[in-house]
């Protein structure tokens, strides 16, 4: 790992200040804004920032055609509901759904920590489980999404009311889907490359040649974390609401 | 000094999370399941989903350990989408108004 930190004449690590103080000095710092922060992580938050900015208009477009529509919007809880043993539970499959992303963020966390102590085969293990989870959530979402379709929902109308609401739910979901996706993919990978000991011995990454640290797996972490975050809004606003 | 390396916490923090986290979600799904109704409905969406995203944010993504620096630049941004959010509730009830006065008679 670089060093971060400042040196005095003796060698000791000078002491970063904390505070108002420490942001100021951080950021007028020369070189890095972000101590103690490998760069990989720095850029992660960053593109989650613009992710966070790109799903805050896709909600807050839902919020403006909900708020205009002049038909009664199709009432979330009885169109989510399922029918399990001669009864219907409303949203029941979302529910579900939430708690297998609520489980693999828990996976996903403990990947990190046994990454940091070097457990190759917990780390994999915790990451696969992640990537099961995420996997197994999209294979509901797909389901969902064949259900609706089934019963009419379009993206310009549906048997219910406002025709809003089936393009809302396709952009909205489909997005989140395909983060989740893209999420199952990068954590097989790199479930693989810590199965392999690539982070072990600091072996050169495919495309960049960087070398391979157990950072990465804190990286792709937050990433997961995040579309866990997503969904959490996504949840409470459009299914909820 | 000890050489620290990356994020390390003990994992009871992970699952007493992941415990709330679950009971967070329960909490918001048994207010649609026995319908509660108007403001305190969406008071209570609105809070159990800013319980659960604040926890995963400070423990899961460990932004509660990071420098200030890091934590203002990545948490203060998103705080103008809400400037976003009144221009966009503005705008759909002004087209909310225009669609009921002009074209009602077409519904």
């Amino acid at each position: 790992m670089a060093q971060t930190t400042a040196l005095t004449h003796t060698g000791e690590a000078l002491a970063l200040p904390e505070g108002w103080q420490g942001i100021v000095a951080d950021w007028s710092s020369d070189q890095r804004a972000f101590k103690n922060v490998p760069w990989g992580k720095a850029m992660m938050w960053i593109f989650l920032l613009s992710d966070t900015f790109i799903f805050s208009c896709f909600l807050i477009s839902y919020m403006t055609v909900r708020i205009s529509t002049t038909v009664p919007w199709p009432n979330p809880s009885k169109v989510f509901a399922l029918t399990i043993g001669g009864t219907e539970i409303p949203l029941i499959l979302i529910a579900i759904m939430t708690f297998i992303l609520i489980s693999s963020s828990g996976t996903m966390a403990m990947a990190v920590n046994f990454g940091y102590r070097r457990d190759r085969i917990k780390t994999a293990a915790l990451m696969l489980a992640t990537a099961a989870f995420g996997a197994t959530f999209v294979g509901m979402q797909a389901f969902e999404w064949t259900k609706l379709i089934l019963e009419g929902v379009r993206p310009w109308g549906n048997p219910w009311g406002a025709p809003q609401f089936g393009s809302s739910f396709f952009m909205i979901t489909g997005f989140h889907g395909f983060h989740v996706s893209v999420g199952v993919i990068f954590l097989i990978i790199m479930a693989t490359k810590v199965l392999r000991g690539a982070f072990d011995h600091n072996r050169p990454g495919f495309l960049t040649g960087r070398k391979g640290t157990y950072e990465i797996v804190e990286i792709t972490g937050l990433y997961w974390h995040f579309v866990d975050l997503v969904w959490v809004f996504i949840f409470a606003l459009f299914y909820l609401w | 000094m000890a050489h620290v390396e990356g994020q390390q916490h003990p994992i009871k923090i992970y699952l007493q999370i992941w415990g709330w986290l679950f009971v967070l979600s329960t909490a918001s799904y048994l207010v649609d399941y026995f319908h509660v109704q108007g403001y305190l409905r969406w008071s209570l969406i609105v809070v159990l989903m800013l319980l659960k995203a604040g926890l995963i944010v400070a423990v899961f993504m460990h932004m509660l350990w990071e420098r200030l620096a890091l934590m203002y630049a990545i948490l203060v941004p998103p705080v103008l989408v809400l400037v976003f959010l009144g221009i966009g509730a503005f705008e759909g009830d002004y087209t909310f108004f225009t669609r009921l006065k002009f074209f009602a008679a077409g519904l």
